[in-house]
Formats: C-alpha cells, sequence, structure tokens
C-alpha cells in the first residue's frame, strides 16, 4: 500500500520518462501518454494484484490489456518503474533491435505485454477473450483495460461493448481516456462521441464517470468502486476525464502534442516543471 | 496408377466438425468460436457436449478474431468458424496485429473457401483467402481436400503451437483419403509416383488431380500427383524431388492464380529448379452463381481443365 505521496513522486518521475523518451528519438505521443500517468500509476502501484513474475497467461493475477498503443511511453515506463524489465532499457524506446518498439508488441518478448496494440479499436475484444478466459480458469482477478476516446469510432469496440454487456463479461473494467482529443481536433468536432457513458449503458454495462481523470486519489477511489461492482452480471466502464499532456504546461488542452516530440529547448521546460524524484533512468 | 475409393461423398466441413467433436472430448483447452454460422461449420455436437466452451458472437467477426486472441492469454486453444470470405478479407488487420504478430495459438477455420460455395455468388466465394493468410509471418496454412483429411488437419492444428489458418469448403465431394490417416503439417502427401509430369493440388482439386492422372494413363502419360495440404510452409523438398524427375509440373487450386498454391510452387522452382510451369486456378476474376459443378468447369477447375494443363506444359517440356 503506497501513500499517496508517494504515487505522486512516481507519477511526476514517470512524466519525466515520457519526455525524455520521446525527445530522445524525436517521435512517439507525449500528449495521450501524459495525460493517463496518473491512471497507470494507480492501476500499476495500487489497484492491479500482480505476481512478481510475468507469465503470460496471468493466471492468480489481474491483467491490463492497453489498446491504444501509441501511449506506449506511459505503458512501459510505468512497467519498467514497476520491474518487468531493467530501467535502462528505456534508453532504447523506438530504436533499431529494441523491444520498446513504435506501439507495444509481444513480437520482442517484453515482459508485461500481453498484446499487440495500435492499429486501433481492437483491445476490447482482446480484453473481453481475456476475461472470458478467467471465468474458464475459475480465476477471479479481474480484466483491465484502457481505450482512448477517439478509438471507440472504430466499429469493432461496438461489436466488442455488444458482446460484453449480452453475455455479462462482469470481472472486465474498461477504462475510456476521455481527453476529447484525436489528431484531427477536438473529437466533438472530428466525430462526435456524445454521451460515452449513455452508449455503454445502453448497451449493458455498469457506467462510472471519473471527473478528475488526473486526480490519483480520485482514480483510486473510482477504480476501487469499479471492482466493487464487478461480479455482479454486468461489464464496468470508467468514463475518465483527463487532460492530454497533462503536468507539462505547453502540451495541456491541445492535440498538438499528441503524436510530437518536444525540442531540446521544451525539453527543459518540462523537466523543470517535473523534478526528479526516483531518479532518470 | 494406385486405386482410389470414393468412400462416399461427404463436405469437408463436415471433417471439421467432426474433428471439433472429437477435440472436445479429448482437449480441455479447445474452444470453439462462431458467428452466427453454428450450422454451416458443423459445429453442433461440440456445442451440445461442451456448453462452456462455445462462445457465439454473433454476425461480428472483427470482435471474434479479438476475443480469440484474448482467450489464448489465459492458455486455451480457439477454433474461430465462418466462411472463408469473412475469416480472412473482412479480418484481416484484427488477424494481423492480435493474432500474427502477437504470435497467437489462434486457429482460423474456414468453410465455404472458393467458388464451390455455390450460388450465393462471388461476396461469398473467397479466391484470394491463401494469398492474404500466407503472407502474414508466421502464419501456417492448410487447405485440406476432403472429409477424412479435414478431420486429421483439424485434430493436428490443436497440436502445434501458433497462428493457423484452415480452409475447406461447403459441397459433399469424394472421401478418399485413409480415415485414420496421420496428419504433418508441412508435409506433402505422395499420391501416385510417375515420370512424365509432376501434378500438384490442393483442397478440392485433388481429386480432380487424380481424375485427370487415370485420364492421361490411358493415353500413355504418366503422371505423378501430389497432394499439398499445407501452403505453408511448404513441403519444397518433396515439390523439387519431384520436379527435377518428371521436368514440369501442374499447380491446381480453387484460388486465384495470383497468391496461392501455384506462386509458391513457382517461387520455389524459380530458385531451385526452374520448370515449365502451368496453373489450374481462377484468373485474377471474381466468381459468380451456379452450382459447384458449373462453376468448377466453367473457371476451368475441374480434371478436364487438368489434363489440358499437362498436355500444355508437356508441349513446353524441353
Amino acid at each position: 500500500m503506497a501513500s499517496q505521496q508517494d504515487l505522486a513522486k512516481i507519477a511526476t518521475q514517470v512524466r519525466r520518462d515520457i519526455v525524455r523518451m520521446v525527445h530522445k528519438v524525436n517521435s512517439g505521443h507525449p500528449g495521450g501518454s501524459l495525460g493517463c500517468t496518473e491512471f497507470f500509476v494507480a492501476l500499476y502501484f495500487e489497484i492491479m494484484k500482480l505476481h512478481d513474475r510475468f507469465t503470460m497467461d496471468g493466471i492468480g493475477e489481474d491483467i491490463f490489456i492497453l489498446s491504444n498503443g501509441h501511449i506506449s511511453p506511459v505503458y512501459y515506463s510505468v512497467l519498467a518503474r514497476k520491474g518487468y524489465f531493467p530501467l535502462e532499457e528505456l534508453n532504447t524506446f523506438r530504436m533499431l533491435d529494441s523491444r520498446l518498439q513504435g506501439h507495444p508488441t509481444t513480437h520482442e518478448g517484453l515482459p508485461g505485454v500481453r498484446i499487440s496494440s495500435g492499429s486501433l479499436g481492437q483491445g476490447m475484444s482482446v480484453a473481453i477473450g481475456t476475461a472470458l478466459a478467467k471465468k474458464l480458469n475459475k480465476d477471479k482477478h479481474i480484466v483491465y483495460s484502457l481505450h482512448g476516446d477517439g478509438e471507440l469510432q472504430e466499429g469493432q469496440n461496438w461489436e466488442a461493448i455488444m458482446f460484453a454487456g449480452s453475455k455479462k463479461v462482469d470481472n472486465l473494467i474498461a477504462t475510456i481516456d476521455r481527453n476529447s482529443q484525436q489528431i484531427d481536433g477536438n473529437t466533438e468536432d472530428v466525430m462526435a462521441l456524445g454521451d460515452v457513458g449513455e452508449k455503454f449503458r445502453v448497451f449493458g454495462w455498469d457506467v462510472l464517470e471519473l471527473k478528475e481523470g488526473n486526480d490519483i486519489e480520485a482514480i483510486i477511489d473510482t477504480l476501487k468502486e469499479a471492482k466493487k461492482r464487478s461480479g455482479k452480471g454486468k461489464p464496468v466502464c470508467v468514463i475518465m476525464h483527463t487532460v492530454m499532456g497533462n503536468g507539462v504546461d505547453y502540451m495541456m488542452h491541445t492535440h498538438a502534442w499528441h503524436g510530437k516530440a518536444p525540442n531540446d529547448e521544451q525539453l527543459e521546460r518540462a523537466l523543470e516543471q517535473n523534478e526528479e524524484t526516483l531518479g532518470d533512468y | 496408377m494406385k486405386k482410389y475409393t470414393d468412400q462416399g461423398k461427404k463436405d469437408t466441413r463436415s471433417g471439421f466438425g467432426a474433428g471439433m467433436t472429437e477435440l472436445g472430448r479429448t482437449n480441455p483447452k479447445v474452444v470453439s468460436l462462431c458467428a452466427d454460422l453454428v450450422g454451416s461449420l458443423k459445429l453442433d455436437e461440440f456445442i451440445e457436449e461442451n456448453p462452456d466452451r462455445f462462445f457465439q458472437v454473433g454476425i461480428a467477426e472483427a470482435n471474434m478474431m479479438g476475443i480469440a486472441a484474448g482467450l489464448t492469454i489465459g492458455g486455451y486453444i480457439p477454433f474461430t468458424g465462418t466462411f472463408a470470405n469473412f475469416s480472412t478479407g473482412r479480418v484481416y488487420d484484427q488477424i494481423r496485429q492480435s493474432i500474427a504478430y502477437s504470435g497467437k495459438n489462434v486457429k482460423i477455420c474456414a468453410s465455404h473457401a472458393g467458388l464451390t460455395l455455390g450460388e450465393d455468388g462471388a461476396t461469398h466465394q473467397i479466391l484470394e483467402d491463401i494469398g492474404l493468410m500466407k503472407m502474414l509471418p508466421g502464419m501456417t496454412v492448410i487447405n485440406t481436400c476432403d472429409f477424412n483429411q479435414t478431420k486429421a488437419a483439424t485434430l493436428a492444428i490443436a497440436e502445434h503451437e501458433g497462428p493457423v489458418y484452415l480452409r475447406f469448403g461447403r459441397p459433399k465431394v469424394p472421401n478418399f483419403t485413409d480415415p485414420q490417416q496421420d496428419f504433418h503439417i508441412g508435409k506433402a502427401v505422395m499420391l501416385n509416383e510417375g515420370k512424365d509430369v509432376t501434378i500438384i493440388a490442393t483442397g478440392h482439386l485433388v481429386w480432380e488431380a487424380l481424375q485427370a492422372a487415370e485420364a492421361l494413363e490411358q493415353e500413355g502419360i504418366s503422371a505423378e500427383v501430389i497432394n499439398i495440404h499445407t501452403i505453408k510452409p511448404l513441403d519444397e523438398e518433396a515439390i523439387l524431388a519431384s520436379v527435377r524427375k518428371t521436368g514440369c509440373v501442374v499447380t491446381c487450386e480453387e484460388h486465384n492464380f495470383l497468391g496461392g498454391l501455384g506462386e509458391s510452387v513457382a517461387r520455389t522452382l524459380t530458385l531451385h529448379h526452374p520448370a515449365p510451369q502451368e496453373f489450374v486456378a481462377t484468373r485474377d476474376t471474381f466468381g459468380e452463381s451456379g452450382t459447384s459443378d458449373q462453376l468448377m468447369e466453367k473457371y476451368g477447375l475441374d480434371n478436364k481443365a487438368i489434363k489440358e494443363a499437362v498436355l500444355q506444359v508437356l508441349k513446353r517440356k524441353a
């Protein structure tokens, strides 16, 4: 059980990792990564029950499935900080011969990753399959998943959302990163999503709104409530309202930093706003 | 020439269903998924005996592929079932990312492949699926020729670690292979030894190839007939050994000549032993409505077409 202060320190360090990784190779996706930093830290350091050693089947532990694979920087940083692989490996992000591919993959055998993602809209189905396997195995642990809001424009999601509601996949907690941004602008201008929670509700899900999606305490409370509601015949959805680029002022409240790296000067500014807490990789 | 007897016409999809029934009884890790085509895929018995290990996903093939990928994470061996068209082209990216690139142990089982689907017409008659699937790194591609072979293949792929595309069909066709056969993935089956020409066939065209070889024998032409059930990985050794002996080859498949078995054979020959080759396959075209037999005749996929192709390739043989 980590203290709020400890979790805040981890989050600050993860934000440093994200901007440094992306800056080094002048590519990657800092905006969504920063927006979901608190979620990842809460999930991995507080919420999920995890084995010390990674196994692909994840039997007897909680499982996380990332659908919006482009936020790999936050995923890799948190996995490394959790001890899945050496921290120094963050130096190899997006480089030739690295296990830290631009988008997460099982292909290079990176511990912690169970599915490739990046081509959007596929993670919900995979998470459902993983949850069904848990039921077959009589494994009471939870499958958590994360999805971008823009990603919900992919039709496969709605096949999956319909399935999970209809077939009562109630050991699944899917979180939607509702930052309302996508590459071409605001989601409501590009392809309006409207009331996402209501859409899940009418497909048979139990829905929780998380207004403070960058507040670790609020995230923990909501995910604990979500877990309480699991196992009751409905899959659980958390609509998590986040600020894209959170923690780096010039990256906040804009889609401009979806897939763009900071230059040297911008990196300095970002690091000044997030002081080293646990030691840089 | 070696004689093969039709043990009674049966559909290859029923061979798949029989294989699934057996797997349901023998392998507790096997689960099955279907997209609203349980009857067509002959899954009724598996479902009746293993209701907890069957997932009806409705008409949602993309979701089915993703769920299958997820089921492997918990250690299961998912077999997906729908028509070949909806098993491949419709869900190519789901297979590519969530199954093939992710290295997931999913068995994509596809019925109603090719023209022999018949009256439903071109919307459902995929002739590009072998090409689509064989291009995916790590994907094993199998096209079986009769009921017995399809059942044997269904059992064999459960024992194979890694993604597999298993292709079979709708119509009742002669059932002539050994009901007790061992199915070896990636291993060619020598059906008849000959010396003048090699006929390499897959799927429904294997029986037609045997018919053609019999007719050729009447004209004094000795045809070697090889059944390639596994298009990838291809048994290059068996193909090269045969063509080194005969000097020419005819490839036969219920598929477009672009991207199919014929092209894989041609590539092998080009690299190791260039030789004249003729293709019995569709010629970059869509299908159409008609009976199975009518279509196979019109599109040049029957034993008469194979015989013609042999006569043609023999002329080209130096």
